[in-house]
């Protein structure tokens, strides 16, 4: 099975910005999510997999991890751990849920919030700049073969940034299998890899396991 | 293997991540014909200056036509720029007026002097800082400080921040070091070279030679800490450390660094107390000494740093590189570089160090497993092929 319009692998270049914002307990955290620019939320939550280590406990976003490592408030870490940035649909939404989430959480404390002992939280936005890697596919077995080479910001860019930047509830790969191949199965299938597994390396890994089979499936 | 400036970057196929080297090609193929000059006031000695052998020629292969231009001062210069580099890192210097006006003055000499029209023109730290004030309309300036600025004396930084605000970007190593600024502030971490002389694989029998030479036996597990013999890398905290450690496990202590600068060493200090026990060994490095580090830290069992004060320290990835655990503080940018209970512990004491040791020398296969973690975080995020790739985003960002 062939594609009429190939998948063009585009991987990215990535710069961290250091934005003014700063916090230093959850209320200062809370304002500061309100003002930041939009990017900015998506760089402490979905981007923040592009160069998290295989750590299997550690908490999803960067609000989580440092509420529960610097401020050591386990139950709001818990809590923000819980937005799912992936789900949401935007990253307003998202940072709707994390305001939500902080605001209730403060309501509920009865006490000033805890400050941090170590770390304040520092606000980054990210500048991505997506890069033709050369690879590009017009079968499945083409796609998987691209899949297994191309540098790891393609998996971020085609999975993570995807999703943030159509608003689609998918990535680009499960996007060109379903549309592109016309295998809505694979497609729905390649959709629903938790980005949570771990590292990019490690999501790499589940796509290529979910096509080996695909392919195997259509060999037999 | 080639070596030295010979090296491609075909070279790093080998140890870079999949892909990597193909997807820097590609973006090279886009950034073909940018113009990028960096500045710096010593084209010797020092991280920075690795880097930049390394950096300058991969970028000109890529087609990113790439120089490096050196500043000249006249007489104490050099002098002067180690005091503002002093008192910006946060020790107390005693800054003149005649001092700034000769900063000024070096940079604006040299303005006129350098090649600086290009697309992308890199300044690093103090010493030409002024070059800006001679900027023509044409290009992006970044500032790129390698210093931590979080205790900078606070008169010299204002006046200086004057002037950095005359760029059009500013670069540090780690968030915490950055000062703050009206202009866009990019984090862009150190990296190491994993085919340098100082990393590059070396067989056992080369290993043997050169421990054989510093007079380092081979019979026990070595703890090593590398950096200079001062307080704040606390060498005498290392040893106590040790012998913390040594009641529980046969041991060797190695405590490598370079020769101290006159006054306020604690080598002495260091050298007494080792005297007094064979299994410590205190080496004072010969000059330009890569090839012994890189025996050294492959020997190593376990690396230390246990700076109180600290820099970035890239050393901590370097030990990594090697497939070494780390036990290190939380200093400068030592905690950033480990994933902390996965490559290696951080710790704030001596006790705390010494637990740390004997929980590793008494697990051997954890030693194995967090050596090979460190080696893998290091190879995703702190080679040189990474910071090819943070070099060609600012230009690719700044120039868009």
């Amino acid at each position: 099975m062939s594609a009429t319009q190939p998948f063009v692998f585009l991987g990215c270049l990535e710069l961290n910005e250091l934005l003014p914002e700063e916090a230093h307990d959850a209320r200062e955290l809370l304002d500061r999510i309100a003002h930041v620019p939009v990017e900015s939320i998506f760089c402490h939550t979905s981007a923040s997999l592009l160069h998290r280590p295989v750590l299997a406990e550690a908490y999803p976003n960067d609000f989580a991890l440092w509420v529960g490592s610097e401020v050591r408030d386990v139950r709001l870490a818990e809590r923000l751990a819980a937005v799912d940035a992936f789900t949401a649909g935007s990253m307003e939404r998202v940072r709707e849920e994390l305001i939500a989430t902080i605001s209730d959480h403060l309501q509920h404390l009865g006490t000033a919030p805890p400050r941090t002992q170590g770390k304040r939280f520092r606000f980054f936005q990210m500048h991505i700049v997506p890069v033709p890697t050369g690879h590009q596919a017009r079968t499945l077995v083409e796609f998987r073969d691209a899949l297994a080479e191309v540098d790891v910001s393609a998996l971020f860019f085609h999975t993570i940034e995807a999703r943030y930047r159509s608003g689609r509830g998918r990535g680009d790969f499960a996007e060109w299998v379903g549309g592109g191949l016309g295998l809505p199965d694979l497609a729905d299938r390649l959709a629903h890899i938790d980005p949570h597994a771990g590292s990019l390396e490690r999501i790499r890994d589940r796509h290529l396991s979910v096509l080996a089979d695909a392919i195997s499936g259509e060999d037999s | 293997m080639a070596q030295g400036s010979l090296l491609k970057l075909d070279d790093y196929r080998q140890v870079a991540p999949r892909g990597t080297i193909d997807f820097l090609m590609r973006i090279g193929e886009r950034l073909r014909g940018r113009r990028f000059v960096h500045v710096s006031a010593s084209r010797y000695g020092g991280p920075l200056v690795e880097v930049l052998n390394r950096v300058v020629p991969i970028l000109n292969d890529l087609g990113v036509e790439t120089n490096w231009e050196i500043t000249i001062g006249i007489a104490d210069f050099d002098q002067v720029s180690r005091a503002f580099g002093k008192a910006l890192a946060g020790t107390e210097q005693v800054i003149t007026e005649p001092m700034l006006a000769r900063l000024r003055e070096t940079g604006v000499d040299n303005a006129r002097r350098l090649q600086l029209d290009a697309d992308v023109v890199m300044v690093h730290d103090v010493g030409p800082l002024h070059l800006v004030e001679e900027r023509g309309r044409a290009g992006r300036w970044i500032w790129r400080c390698h210093h931590d600025l979080s205790s900078a004396q606070p008169q010299l930084w204002t006046t200086l921040r004057a002037v950095v605000q005359r760029y059009d970007a500013a670069v540090f190593s780690l968030a915490r070091f950055a000062a703050p600024l009206s202009i866009p502030r990019f984090i862009v971490y150190p990296s190491i070279d994993p085919l340098s002389e100082r990393n590059r694989e070396m067989n056992r029998a080369e290993q043997a030679l050169h421990l054989d030479r510093l007079r380092i036996p081979r019979d026990k597990p070595i703890l090593l800490q590398v950096g200079p013999f001062e307080r704040q890398h606390d060498p005498l905290g290392v040893i106590n450390a040790y012998r913390l450690v040594k009641k529980h496990h046969d041991v060797r202590l190695v405590l490598a660094g370079p020769p101290p600068a006159p006054g306020g060493d604690v080598l002495g200090d260091v050298q007494e107390a080792a005297s007094h026990d064979p299994d410590v060994a205190v080496v004072v490095l010969p000059p330009d000494p890569q090839t012994e580090l890189n025996a050294l830290e492959r020997a190593a069992t376990i690396a230390i740093q246990k700076p109180l004060k600290a820099d970035f320290t890239i050393e901590v990835a370097t030990a990594m590189w090697k497939g070494k655990p780390v036990i290190g503080t939380i200093a400068g940018g030592i905690p950033f570089q480990m994933v902390v209970n996965v490559t290696g512990y951080t710790v704030e004491t001596v006790e705390g160090a010494a637990f740390r040791i004997r929980q590793l020398l008494s697990n051997p296969e954890l030693i194995g497993r967090m050596g090979a973690a460190g080696r893998e975080h290091v190879r995703r995020n702190f080679l040189v092929t990474r910071h090819l790739s943070d070099y060609l985003a600012l230009i690719a960002h700044l120039t868009r």
